[in-house]
């Protein structure tokens, strides 16, 4: 049973979105199910900083052993962050998705996006 | 078609391993960290269950004659407690399965053909001994395949073998046989494998089974013993460049485009064999070799991996495709196998990989990829 914080926000593409301390900007991973489907983690690459991103669109990917996945832009807006610690050690998707795993930090072209997320009852109910 | 269980199944689900179907069972993926476990059969010892391999007897008067006319290598060649690998090809020259063949006794081989084949195999054998005087005999179902692989393997499997039969263990070639008391239970042990690496395989009734994978587990202690799943035998054996049925080898290629073209045997056997005509022609019309395609290694140059199917390229035109491919844990660069023009087979070899929409660099480098220190 893979683990599905309840105060995150989900979408169809197992990534989930967090709000940060920052007004309008939300950090982005990869879920537990996500990272246990794909096994261990390999290469993550994730978009340049200060890139504009449009939600749907492909940004980057992570490779594992097994398989490659694609990451999807959960919403639109800028990048603002990008989590350095996975170029040396990508397994940290796999030990902690929700945490030291993030991929990066999206500052929203527009606040409303949020409301299109899933809530975890929602994406627990898709992966269930 | 009904999921298959091998013997032990329940030993898998006690371990907490993730189950994945390969050629119609319920195979252990993983048991926890896939790369750990390859690391594991680099460095210490992988437990892998392999009961879902076929195991096909070969008994009679006519067994070496036989298996000379139906695989495309010379079987009766082999000495007693030896073994080889072999292809079984149809009369197109199609390949049917690679396996391979034990010799037990004068008029004994056992053959192990892969879990997806092994019907077929085992058809195909009992359909072609007409006119020989042997008898075939499908044991699949009834026997369990239990592989020690890694460095660590001989001490660990010692431990099982009373010290009087040691030397039996210790003394036992590559590629070779043997009955040893294991655990008990005068057993085949076989110096074979799929990773790489010295190993075992033990054949035994599905009965005994779980008492010996619990045996090794307990004997593994202090010997860094992992259960070892489908996953890390899929990257150490294309780490050592060995080809995998359904990827690399299939029906509709040849051996010789396969790069195994010396298993064919179409010197050393003067009869005739099935397939032997179309291998014949395809060796004389340079398959493989000034024509068509060849299976190559490729080195990835960045980090992203090639996967099966993906597209080989050479300045913007396809010249090939990827049949395996991933990052190698061991070398820390993407490896992949492929059909690639005869052209473009030399070592040093500048490809692309088409990698969804870009052109990633690859260089052909000699196989295998990774050859333990001995």
């Amino acid at each position: 049973m893979s683990n599905i914080p309840a105060e995150l926000s989900y979408t169809a593409e197992h990534e989930w979105v967090a709000s940060t301390e920052q007004d309008g900007v939300v950090r982005v991973g990869i879920t537990d199910f996500a990272q246990d489907a794909l096994g261990d983690v390999v290469y993550a690459q994730v978009p340049e900083l200060g890139s504009s991103i449009t939600a749907n669109d492909v940004v980057g990917e992570v490779e594992s052993t097994k398989s490659v996945s694609d990451i999807y832009a959960p919403v639109s807006g800028e990048i603002v962050a990008r989590n350095e610690g996975l170029d040396g050690d990508p397994a940290l998707i796999n030990s902690d998705p929700y945490g030291e795993g993030w991929l990066f930090e999206i500052r929203l072209s527009d606040a409303g996006q949020l409301s299109g997320l899933l809530n975890a009852e929602a994406y627990g109910q898709q992966v269930g | 078609m009904t999921e298959k269980y091998t013997a032990l199944y329940a030993e898998h689900e006690k371990l907490g391993a993730s189950f994945t179907d390969f050629g119609g069972w319920q195979m252990p993926l993983k048991y926890g960290s896939e790369l750990a476990e390859h690391h594991a059969v680099r460095k210490t010892a992988g437990l892998f269950d392999l009961s879902h391999m076929g195991e096909v007897w070969v008994e009679g008067p006519g067994a070496g004659a036989f298996l000379d006319y139906a695989l495309v290598g010379k079987l009766s060649a082999v000495v007693e407690g030896k073994a080889k690998y072999s292809l079984i090809c149809a009369e197109d020259g199609g390949i049917i399965d690679d396996l391979i063949v034990y010799r037990r006794g004068e008029e004994k081989f056992l053959v192990v053909p892969n879990a997806g084949n092994a019907v077929v195999v085992a058809g195909e054998l009992a359909a072609r001994a007409e006119g020989f005087d042997v008898t075939v005999t499908d044991a699949s179902a009834e026997t369990s395949l239990i592989a020690v692989q890694g460095p660590n393997a001989q001490t660990i499997l010692l431990t099982l073998v009373p010290e009087d039969e040691h030397a039996a263990v210790t003394e036992l070639k590559y590629y070779a046989s043997v009955e040893v008391t294991i655990n008990g239970d005068k057993l085949l042990l076989a110096r074979t494998g799929y990773t790489g690496e010295d190993g075992f395989e033990i054949f035994v009734d599905n009965a005994s089974a779980a008492a010996l994978w619990q045996a090794l587990m307990a004997a593994g202690e202090g010997h860094e013993l992992v259960p070892a799943g489908l996953a890390c035998r899929d990257s150490l054996r294309l780490e050592a460049g060995m080809p995998l049925y359904g990827n690399e080898l299939s029906r509709e290629g040849t051996p010789f485009a396969a790069g195994l073209g010396p298993v064919v045997a179409l010197k050393s056997k003067d009869g005739d064999f099935v397939g032997r005509a179309s291998l014949e022609a395809a060796k004389e019309s340079g398959d493989g070799a000034t024509a068509g395609r060849r299976l190559v290694g490729l080195k990835g140059l960045g980090r992203r991996a090639g996967r099966s199917h993906y597209t080989v390229m050479k300045d913007g035109v396809v010249v090939g495709e990827v049949t395996s491919g991933q990052p190698s844990p061991t070398l820390g660069f993407p490896v992949a196998l492929a059909y690639v023009d005869v052209a473009y087979t030399e070592p040093g070899t500048a490809l692309d990989i088409d990698l969804r929409g870009k052109a990633e660099p690859f260089e052909v480098v000699a196989l295998p990829f990774y050859k333990r220190e001995r």
